[in-house]
């Protein structure tokens, strides 16, 4: 599934052109992009968290190589999938 | 942020569309996606990331209280991998490196 069947799916509930529902749907998706540029994590009930996690500097090695090498502190996006999620990904087989 | 934040954000900035309305868009994009996921399919959002689901076999597993052996049955779980734009934007940003406390 990519973003046009997700458009599509608006453009059929919701009665906008098909342009006007392209544009929204990358709204929703700009306005979550920009949370979590914010580093604030958008949870959405039913579907999911997007969390925003910081991660210290820590010694790594090249596993090519072996040589060690300093791992800068950065911030990481994870997906913690919601309860009824995995309950509905997992009730027909 | 909630979905009702969600929700209320893509009131106020798309052109003519009320709060009821963003209600019904933002649940469609959220219930698609759940349905794809159901089904097994990957999702790909472009400047996003993708889910896809892992399939995981039924195992022997202990629970860890009472050292009974149970069988863990097999399931599924989305897996969530970030798209380049969103994982840049997310990284701290060059002038915050090394500015942190560890």
């Amino acid at each position: 599934m990519t973003k046009a069947d997700i458009v599509n799916q608006v453009y059929e509930k919701v009665g906008f052109s098909k342009r006007e529902s392209a544009e929204v749907v990358d709204l929703v998706f700009e306005i979550i992009k920009e949370t979590l540029e914010r580093s604030e994590n958008v949870k959405i009930s039913g579907f999911g968290s997007f969390i925003v996690r910081e991660k210290r500097a820590r010694r790594g090695r090249n596993p090519q190589t072996g040589e060690e090498i300093q791992i800068t502190p950065r911030r990481v996006l994870t997906f913690r999938p919601s309860t009824v999620l995995r309950k509905a990904m997992n009730s027909s087989p | 942020m909630t979905k009702s934040e969600l929700i209320e954000k893509l009131a106020q900035r798309a052109n003519g569309i009320n709060l009821k309305v963003a209600e019904v868009v933002v649940n469609t994009v959220f219930q698609s996606m759940k349905d794809a996921l159901v089904r097994g399919d990957r999702i790909e959002i472009r400047g996003f990331g993708s889910i896809k689901v892992k399939h995981y076999a039924s195992y022997m597993g202990r629970n860890p209280k009472t050292g009974e052996t149970i069988k863990v049955p097999p399931k599924k779980l989305p897996f969530f991998k970030v798209g380049k734009e969103l994982k840049q934007r997310v990284d701290l940003k060059p002038s915050e490196r090394g500015e942190r406390k560890p």
